[in-house]
């Protein structure tokens, strides 16, 4: 049990390619971190750090109260569950769940205990004697993640551990990974480019973008308040609407149309709509219908506004016609800079205005 | 499926004919007295002095000291032979193992370096090697007939296409669990590596067994004799009316053939049975 902290963390590869740079995070005790971002944004290569598999070539690594950055993968107190899974093929589930304590020279009783105690938290019992080829996809992942709890390790790392699977048996091993870390109360790392798991699992989120960290928040937190267009893009599906708008005199102008307080200076802006912010009113912003996304439970509707793409949630039993008019619930306006794509803070910019 | 064709099997039943037949009539000759193959030629039909010429074959004392017989000639074959295997296997294996999982300088260029050699049989470099040898004192030794075949490009070449093959997150996986080089080459690469090393050894034991030209040059003590120059050495006894004992090189052929074939049975069905069953 011990908190993870990164400090300055970076890493530049041997042809000079910047993987990682500046990345610091404090991760408390038990927390269940989830680091997110598309393919290529150092996700990966930062969690491989942790974990000692890749050189960290800037900044420190503390795991508990000691600075891990020059120990090898075994000392560092920490286990991983990798994508693929990477169980010894050769080796029955029991004693791929025993290597690594046999390593450390656990007596023979206490690893009988342990790998007994995780069998038994992952149903794995009746599979103990099978080799990993003899196991379905997510019988090899939960002997994966019994190989982690069975070291009881000071953290969990995982590396997309759930990508191989197919879509249903991802949701129930997602809850069962988020009740097992609960249960443990083990502080975990877990990378992934699925939005929607990463929504779920994290107590915080790390939105990762180029290396560089976009933001840290709770899920609701980025959900809500996107600090970029990039997290905004990311987070949340369909992805929030980013539209070229003006500011005028105070309001949020789309279009010419008057879409509510704007509270920061003049000028063009990039706003950001969620679909489940907007919908239909008599009278609002005049959309074009292009085509409908039927969910079931909700459809989204795919519309042009004078040119500008917008998605709004529209519920199924409403009608639908060609022309719409669209209203934004108050108070749900995003305004990023044109230039940067940084977050406009309306609460720390409206004194100013109001000045 | 396909559908099963008369004419299929014919083809099938022809080719097996036709590989058999000259083992047939080895197996038949040999159970002939001399005197019969030489006027008689070569049988299809079972003679009558079959146990009496194996017997004798196994067991006779020869050679000028008198004290060589078929078995020990058998023994030294098959000492050549798994030496051989064994001896490549174990070399190639680590030699591979360097140089897939370690970074050193010039990996690259050491692995061709070694792949190279494959250009240079031992049939080129053998005076060299018979120098080598004699001036380490070890002619007429068990390690002067093994060691310098040892070193193996094709197996090292095998072996590191197969490392290679490995994926990396086991190596990653291992080192998280606390194995340090040697334990994860024993424990992790050596036990998936199980068909390949079958397959080799089948190569490599046949490779040794069939050495000829190396066993010449390097034994004058007929001690260390092998099967391959008992064969020769029974034809080589043309002198005046006698005639050579033809049942007798013929049987020490078969049973020449023997472990070869047996080696090949046993590790063929580990070959498939590691090629159907593996997932890395």
């Amino acid at each position: 049990m011990a908190g993870m902290t990164l400090s300055s963390v970076g890493k530049t590869y041997a042809g000079g390619v910047q993987a990682v740079s500046d990345v610091s995070l404090t991760i408390e005790d038990g927390e269940f971190i989830v680091l997110v971002g598309p393919s290529g944004c150092g996700k990966s290569t930062l969690l491989r750090m942790v974990a000692g598999l890749e050189e960290i070539t800037a900044g420190e690594v503390t795991i508990g109260d000691r600075i891990v950055n020059r120990l090898e993968p075994s000392e560092r107190d920490i286990a991983m569950v990798f994508q693929n899974y990477a169980l010894y093929p050769h080796m029955s589930v029991r004693e791929n769940m025993a290597y690594g304590l046999k390593n450390r020279g656990t007596s023979r009783a206490e690893i009988e205990a342990r790998v007994t105690e995780a069998a038994r938290m992952l149903e794995l019992g009746p599979y103990l004697d099978r080799k990993p080829r003899a196991l379905s996809g997510g019988q090899r992942q939960r002997v994966a993640m019994g190989r982690a709890i069975v070291r009881q390790p000071a953290a969990f790392l995982f590396d997309e551990p759930l990508s191989n699977l197919d879509a249903k048996l991802r949701v129930s091993m997602r809850g069962e990974i988020r009740k097992l870390q609960r249960r443990l109360g083990t502080t975990s790392l877990y990378v992934t480019h699925d939005q929607l798991e990463a929504m779920t699992l994290a107590d915080r989120l790390v939105v990762l973008n180029g290396g560089r960290i976009e933001q840290v928040g709770t899920p609701l937190e980025v959900y809500h308040r996107p600090a970029s267009t990039f997290v905004a893009s990311f987070i949340g599906a369909p992805a929030m609407n980013l539209m070229d708008a003006q500011v005028a005199g105070g309001r949020v102008l789309l279009e010419g149309v008057d879409l509510g307080p704007a509270g920061v200076a003049e000028g063009a802006v990039t706003l950001g709509l969620r679909a489940e912010d907007l919908s239909a009113a008599p009278t609002g912003l005049p959309v074009v219908v292009d085509y409908v996304e039927e969910l079931g439970a909700s459809r989204i509707v795919h519309a042009l506004a004078e040119g500008q793409r917008i998605a709004f949630a529209h519920p199924p039993e409403a009608a639908l016609s060609d022309r719409m008019a669209l209203r934004v619930a108050p108070g749900r306006l995003h305004l990023f800079d044109t230039l940067s794509g940084k977050r406009i803070d309306r609460a720390a910019r409206v004194p100013e205005v109001v000045a | 499926m396909w559908k099963i064709k008369p004419f299929d099997h014919l083809i099938l039943f022809l080719g097996t004919l036709f590989l058999l037949a000259p083992v047939v009539l080895a197996v038949m000759s040999s159970t002939h007295s001399a005197v019969e193959i030489h006027t008689g030629g070569l049988f299809l039909t079972p003679g009558t002095e079959g146990a009496a010429t194996y017997a004798k074959v196994l067991t006779a004392r020869g050679g000028f000291t008198g004290d060589v017989t078929g078995l020990s000639m058998l023994m030294n074959s098959l000492i050549l032979g798994v030496g051989f295997a064994v001896g490549k296997i174990v070399l190639s294996m680590m030699a591979a193992y360097a140089l897939v999982y370690f970074r050193f300088r010039f990996a690259t260029a050491i692995f061709w370096m070694i792949f190279a050699t494959l250009l240079l049989p031992l049939e080129v470099r053998i005076m060299p090697s018979y120098q080598v040898m004699s001036d380490l004192h070890l002619l007429n030794t068990y390690t002067g007939l093994i060691v310098p075949l040892l070193a193996s490009a094709t197996g090292t070449f095998y072996f590191r296409q197969f490392f290679k093959s490995v994926p990396d997150e086991l190596l990653e996986a291992a080192r998280i669990d606390g194995a340090g080089p040697v334990k994860f080459f024993l424990d992790i690469l050596v036990p998936l590596s199980r068909t390949m090393m079958a397959a080799i050894f089948i190569i490599m034991f046949v490779y040794g067994w069939n050495q000829y030209l190396w066993p010449i040059l390097m034994t004058t003590d007929e001690h260390f004799f092998t099967l391959m120059r008992g064969i020769k050495a029974i034809l080589q006894v043309w002198v005046g009316s006698q005639i050579p004992d033809y049942n007798e090189a013929f049987a020490l052929a078969v049973l020449a053939m023997v472990p070869p074939v047996l080696v090949v049975i046993v590790f063929q069905r580990m070959f498939i049975k590691g090629l159907t069953e593996s997932d890395k």
